[in-house]
C-alpha cells in the first residue's frame, strides 16, 4: 500500500493530488483509521510563523571601479560580515548597531525584500588589485547580483514555555513575562508544525522542498543544536526543543507579508520566518504521525527568571485553552508567534500543491542520528561572567 | 454606570487635590488606574469613575472647569492593524486581558473597555505597532 514520491509527483502533475493541511487531517484523524488516511491522501502540509534568530542572508553587492576589498561593511548604519572575499557579505538576523539597538539586520533583510534602498557603506585597507579605500552608495536587491537567506537554525521542533517566578518583569526572546507567573509564552504552532508530523525526519532532509517567506526555498543541512536523542513521549514526539533545519531560499522572491525584522524590549533584534514543509504521505506510520493532535504534543514549562528550570509540563491543547496550572496556581497563556499566519501558509502551500506548481522532493541524505547538543565549557580562562 | 477615562492636568492645577473634590461634591466612586503626576508639571490619571450618568457628566464639567482635559480611553490606545501578524507578543504581555489571540481565528482583538493604558502593549508589539496619544491641553 506504499506509495512513492514519484507517484504522488505524478498526480500533483495531473492536477489529482489530495492534500490536507495538518490540522485538517488532525481533523479526519477523529473519524479515519491511519490506514485509510494513508489511502485517502497524498501530502500534508505544516507550517510555521515565528521568530527565528538563527537566519539571515547572503549578498554579492557587484565590483566598483575602482575596486574595494571590503574589510569593514554597515548597512544602513549596522555592522554586517566583513570576513567573506571582497564584495560579499552574510547579513545576520540579530546584527546591530548599539547606538541604535531597535533597527538592526531583521530589518535590513525585512527593507531589502520590500524594495528600498538600502545604505551601503564600507572600508577597505587598499591592496595592489583593489587599490579602492573606501565605498557609499545606495543599493536595492535588484541592483546586487545575488541575495539569498540562509538560515542556520529554523523550524525547532517544539519549544519550551516561558514563565518568569521572579518579582520583576523579564524581557526576553519570548516577550514579555510578568513577574509572578502572571503570564505563559509558547511558540510551536502545536500540530500544524513542521518537525512535530514528522517527528523522525523520515521524509524532512537535505534538499527537501518547501515554503520559505513566500517563495519555494530548500532544506540546506541539518540545523544547528540538532538534537535527535531528546526524550519523547508516548506519541513519539521529544517534549522539548529537539531537531531544527537550516534552509536556504531566493531572497529577492519572498514576501514581506511571510518575513519580518523584528525588536523585542531589551533583547534586540530579529526575524519572523514564515515556513512551510510539505509531508508525503508514503504509508501507514507516516498518516498515523501526521494525525497528530495538540493534546497528545507535550511540553516542560521553563521559568526564565530561574536559570530556565523546569516547573512542569503541559500540552498545546491546554496551551490553547488560555489557562495552564504551574505550581498549583492558574497561569494565564498566550501564543508568541502566529497560528493565523502558519494556517495562511500551510492553505498557500496546499494550493501550489493541488495546482501542480510544487513538486515533492525526496531527501538526498537523511537527516543525523543519535546526535546531541554540547554545552559551553569555560577552560583555561578564569570565568569572568560580567553579569551586572 | 463605569466610565474610564483618561485626565490630562495642565501644570498649574497639577499639585491640587481634584480627586478629593470630586468624590467629597459628586459623590463618584473613583478607581485610580495609572497615575503620572508631579507637582508643577503637566500630569495624566487614568480613572474608572463609577456614578450615575448625570454625576459623571457633572464631574466632567467639574475638571474642564480648572482647565482638565477628559478623554475615553478607547481613543487613546491603537495600534497599525494593517502591519499586525498576530504574533501574541501584546497579548501575551496584556495582564488587563483588552488584548487576546483567540479561537476561532487566532487574530488580535482589541477590547477597549478593558485597557487600563499601562503601555506594556508599546513595549511588548515586535514590530511596535501600538500608540498612545494624550490630548492637547484645553
Amino acid at each position: 500500500m506504499a506509495k512513492t514520491y514519484e507517484e504522488i509527483n505524478e498526480k500533483i502533475r495531473q492536477g489529482k493530488a489530495v492534500v490536507l493541511t495538518a490540522e485538517e487531517v488532525a481533523e479526519m484523524a477523529k473519524t479515519a483509521s491511519a490506514k485509510e488516511i494513508a489511502r485517502k491522501v497524498d501530502v500534508v502540509t505544516t507550517a510555521t510563523f515565528g521568530a527565528m534568530c538563527s537566519s539571515g542572508a547572503f549578498l554579492n553587492f557587484g565590483h566598483t571601479t575602482p575596486g574595494i576589498r571590503m574589510e569593514t561593511i554597515e548597512l544602513n548604519g549596522v555592522r554586517v560580515c566583513g570576513g567573506l572575499a571582497a564584495v560579499d557579505t552574510y547579513v545576520g538576523a540579530t546584527d546591530c548597531n548599539p547606538q541604535n539597538p531597535t533597527y538592526g539586520g531583521g530589518h535590513i533583510i525585512e527593507d531589502l525584500v520590500a524594495g528600498k534602498e538600502i545604505t551601503l557603506e564600507a572600508w577597505g585597507k587598499g591592496t595592489d588589485d583593489y587599490p579602492r579605500r573606501h565605498v557609499k552608495t545606495l543599493i536595492t536587491k535588484d541592483s546586487i547580483n545575488e541575495a539569498y537567506l540562509y538560515n542556520p537554525r529554523n523550524a525547532y521542533q517544539n519549544y519550551n514555555v516561558a514563565v518568569n517566578s521572579t518579582g520583576t518583569t523579564k524581557y526576553t526572546y519570548m516577550g514579555t513575562l510578568l513577574p509572578r507567573l502572571r503570564n505563559a509564552a509558547y511558540s510551536t504552532a502545536g500540530e500544524l508544525s513542521p518537525l512535530i508530523n514528522d517527528p523522525e525526519c523520515r521524509t524532512i532532509g537535505l534538499g527537501t522542498r518547501i515554503f520559505l517567506c513566500g517563495t519555494v526555498g530548500y532544506v540546506a543541512w541539518n540545523g544547528t543544536q540538532f538534537h535527535s536523542t531528546k526524550e519523547v513521549n508516548a506519541h513519539g514526539i521529544p517534549t522539548s526543543n529537539a531537531r531544527t533545519l537550516a534552509v536556504v531560499g531566493d531572497l529577492k522572491e519572498m514576501s514581506t507579508d511571510f518575513l519580518r525584522g523584528v525588536y523585542y524590549e531589551k533583547y534586540g533584534v530579529s526575524l519572523f520566518v514564515g515556513l512551510g514543509v510539505p509531508i508525503p504521505i508514503l504509508d501507514e506510520d507516516l498518516a498515523q504521525r501526521v494525525s497528530i493532535r495538540n493534546e497528545q504534543i507535550e511540553t516542560v514549562i521553563s521559568d526564565y527568571g530561574d536559570n530556565y528550570h523546569i516547573l512542569g509540563k503541559t500540552n498545546y491543547a491546554a496551551l490553547r485553552s488560555g489557562e495552564i496550572e504551574v505550581n498549583g496556581q492558574k497561569v494565564r497563556t498566550a501564543p508568541v508567534a502566529s497560528l493565523a499566519k502558519a494556517r495562511e501558509i500551510a492553505d498557500i502551500l496546499k494550493a501550489w500543491i493541488q495546482e501542480g506548481r510544487f513538486e515533492l522532493s525526496a531527501p538526498v541524505r537523511p537527516m543525523p542520528t543519535g546526535t546531541s547538543v554540547k554545552p559551553l565549557e569555560i577552560r583555561g580562562f578564569k570565568d569572568e561572567t560580567g553579569i551586572q | 454606570m463605569t466610565q474610564k477615562i483618561i485626565l490630562t492636568f495642565p501644570s498649574e492645577v497639577s499639585g491640587d487635590p481634584i480627586i478629593y473634590e470630586l468624590i467629597r461634591t459628586y459623590d463618584i466612586k473613583v478607581n485610580i488606574l495609572k497615575a503620572e503626576i508631579q507637582p508643577g508639571q503637566i500630569g495624566t490619571l487614568l480613572v474608572e469613575l463609577d456614578a450615575e450618568e448625570d454625576k459623571v457628566e457633572q464631574a466632567k464639567a467639574f475638571f474642564t472647569s480648572r482647565g482638565i482635559a477628559t478623554n475615553p480611553v478607547s481613543s487613546r490606545i491603537s495600534y497599525d492593524e494593517s502591519r499586525c501578524i498576530h504574533c501574541g507578543n501584546c497579548a501575551s504581555a496584556c495582564f488587563a486581558g483588552a488584548l487576546r489571540i483567540t479561537p476561532p481565528d487566532w487574530r488580535l482583538h482589541f477590547d477597549p473597555e478593558k485597557c487600563i493604558a499601562c503601555k506594556l502593549c508599546l513595549k511588548s508589539c515586535p514590530l511596535r505597532l501600538f500608540s498612545i496619544e494624550f490630548s492637547p491641553l484645553n
